[in-house]
């Protein structure tokens, strides 16, 4: 099968969506000649003209605001936000507008849109441009929230997100979109909803969610040296999340540990740990383990950037001792 | 009061209507709230009837509003019919919104209004993305954004104004400058001149006396024809005034603005008043019409009242549904 990058799969997802609906537009910050700063978007707007790959000012709740209306009257809009932490600035056209349209209407409007922005940190891009805030929107009712882990993933939710008639911010990490994977030349997509067993294993289940993936696949190669078997999964979306798969793994394997980036305080690690503390505690050997990104703001230097983020063997030594039964001595 | 007879008898009573219609609404809503018969809070209309019917009557059904806090008029203008909307904001199934949005978030897509807004100025992208959709699939509708003049201190009106006049969108961004921003008049909140905040990014902007519907009326159904052949956006700023307080507990409000003040505009430029006396003066209606078209309307909205307030609730089956759409 060939190989392409995650960005080529996200602009191959769009043009092909594109081309198939007209009603499709993308708006955000240098979308069109430029493609992005990431350059994801390079050919869009040569093929489909700048009534539908739409420069905006630098203006992101303004745009946002515009793709809630723009979808509530017959669009299905793509709003591309150029860095995660930008969300914040668009909280009120996506949590308040978006979210809670079709609710308050009573199912009478719909706000079939995509936001789609990243995540990630170790770009040396410091605290404004590093956060993986996914949480964030994962908290409120209305949202679907969609993580992809490899070009293959990418390509696959976005078309199904694009074609979703709820609002649903898919966020790619920005540290990979120059990575291959395969990816087939022909039509697919991927459900929301249904995790991705990567890996099998029978000692521990390592949920990890998008970066994470690589991580958790690294820290399994480490543990299967040692003899552990580890099981890997990626839920693919944590809104709608498909907790039993996860609960059917752990229920299997006993023991568990939740990868996440975005920070790890009242964060996805924590509803997921509760969710398999929930539905497999007489199942469990050791207290559900989480790492997710350190509680401090993203720092610039990289000598310490890079003690934020979960590494594979960090995450292989404290499956270790879940393993072993030592856990209880590190809590 | 404009004197040019711009439409037909039937047009000028049905502005007439409306506006009472819109009156008689709040009343009741007023009633609603005071006797404890209604949840939550609301905000009164009273006053302000001349801006929303005198655009509204501008528009075809197809024409897109995005509403305000204090939307009552605008949905009511826009088209809805009093029982849903009383069954909306008293919380019953068959409300608008099946109860789920209540008085500040009540829409009524099938008419257009894409709804009331509880965020202030919240509403301006999504009715500057429904002049996009216009504009994008060419379905010649116009958008209308109702907005106060608190509103005017939101960014996101501003930005949304910006790409509006960049991408030349059929858009009309109308604030209803009541004077009052909840509890505050608008000089000490809006510096400068309001419409030069439009005229800034080249936008058209126009102000007019929002108690004339007449006056609103000739120079909306302008700009909406303009606006459908590409020269918009448009902003107007309507010199208006709210009867009641911010909301309906608001009672006690000379810390804020005076009775005589209150008493100086409901005596001498109530919208209905004075159109009513414009009608019978012009031999377009009689007292006697104008006093049974009131009846009626007085009639409908308790019948509508009534069958509201015995309607049932939502079953709580409905609490988790419509989150998601299909």
């Amino acid at each position: 099968m060939r190989e392409i990058t995650l960005s080529q799969a996200v602009n191959e997802a769009i043009a092909e969506e594109m081309r198939s609906d007209p009603t499709i537009v993308l708006l955000g910050e240098d979308v069109a000649e430029a493609g992005t700063p990431f350059k994801i978007l390079s050919g869009l707007v040569e093929e489909f003209g700048p009534d539908r790959i739409v420069d905006t000012p630098i203006s992101e709740p303004g745009f946002a605001g515009i793709a809630v209306g723009a979808a509530m009257t017959g669009m299905r809009p793509i709003v591309d936000l150029m860095f995660g932490d930008f969300l914040f600035l668009v909280m009120d056209q996506i949590c308040n507008q978006a979210a809670k349209t079709h609710y308050m209407s009573g199912g009478k409007l719909n706000v079939p849109m995509v936001l789609r922005t990243n995540l990630g940190a170790t770009r040396r891009s410091a605290a404004q441009h590093s956060q993986s805030l996914h949480a964030l929107v994962a908290h409120i009712p209305g949202l679907k929230v969609a993580l992809p882990s490899s070009a293959y993933e990418a390509k696959g939710l976005l078309k199904t997100a694009i074609r979703d008639n709820n609002p649903v911010v898919i966020f790619e990490d920005k540290l990979m979109y120059q990575d291959k994977a395969p990816v087939p030349e022909e039509e697919y997509t991927i459900a929301f909803g249904e995790a991705n067993v990567l890996r099998q294993g029978n000692d521990i289940t390592l949920v990890a969610i998008s970066s994470m993936v690589q991580v958790a696949l690294a820290a399994a190669d480490l543990l299967a040296a040692d003899g552990i078997s580890a099981e890997v999964i990626d839920p693919r979306t944590i809104v709608p999340l498909d907790d039993k798969t996860i609960v059917q793994s752990v229920k299997k394997t006993s023991r568990a540990m939740v990868i996440d980036e975005g920070h790890q305080s009242y964060g996805v690690t924590a509803e997921i740990a509760a969710r398999i503390s929930e539905q497999a505690f007489y199942h469990l050997d050791a207290p559900v383990g989480r790492l997710g990104a350190m509680d401090v703001p993203v720092p610039f230097s990289p000598a310490l950037e890079d003690l934020t983020v979960p590494t594979a063997e960090v995450v292989a030594q404290r499956a270790r001792l879940a393993v072993r039964g030592e856990l209880f001595r590190v809590a | 009061m404009a004197k040019k007879k711009s439409s037909n008898a039937d047009g000028l009573l049905r502005m007439y209507e409306q506006m009472v219609r819109i009156r008689t609404f709040e009343d009741n809503a007023n009633q609603l709230y005071l006797s404890a018969k209604m949840p939550g809070l609301t905000h009164m209309y009273s006053g302000q009837e001349a801006v929303a019917v005198g655009i509204c009557e501008a528009l075809e059904k197809t024409d897109h509003i995005t509403s305000t806090h204090r939307g009552h008029g605008h949905c009511v203008a826009k088209g809805a019919k009093f029982k849903e909307m009383f069954c909306e904001l008293l919380g019953k199934a068959e409300g608008y919104c099946r109860g789920k949005g209540g008085s500040m978030h009540i829409a009524d897509q099938e008419n257009g209004n894409l709804g009331a807004n509880a965020i202030v100025g919240g509403s301006a992208g999504i009715a500057t993305g429904a002049a996009l959709t216009a504009k994008r699939l060419g379905t010649g509708a116009v958008s209308v954004c109702f907005f106060g003049d608190g509103a005017l201190g939101q960014g996101l009106l501003y930005e949304v104004m910006n790409m509006a006049a960049l991408w030349r969108l059929p858009m009309i961004y109308a604030c209803e400058n009541n004077l009052y921003g909840e509890y505050t008049h608008v000089s000490e909140m809006a510096a400068g001149e309001i419409g030069g905040r439009a005229r800034a990014f080249g936008i058209e902007a126009f102000k007019v006396d929002g108690q004339d519907v007449l006056a609103v009326n000739r120079l909306t159904q302008d700009l909406v024809q303009r606006a459908r052949k590409g020269e918009g956006p448009f902003f107007v700023e309507l010199a208006t005034y709210r009867y009641h307080g911010h909301h309906v507990g608001d009672i006690n409000r000379t810390y804020y603005r005076s009775k005589e003040e209150e008493a100086d505009w409901k005596k001498n430029r109530d919208p209905i008043t004075n159109f009513g006396d414009w009608l019978i003066a012009e031999k377009i209606a009689s007292a006697a019409d104008l006093d049974a078209l009131n009846e009626g309307i007085r009639a409908n909205a308790k019948a509508a009242v009534d069958y509201a307030l015995n309607a049932p609730y939502p079953p709580s089956s409905e609490v988790d549904a419509h989150v998601y759409a299909a």
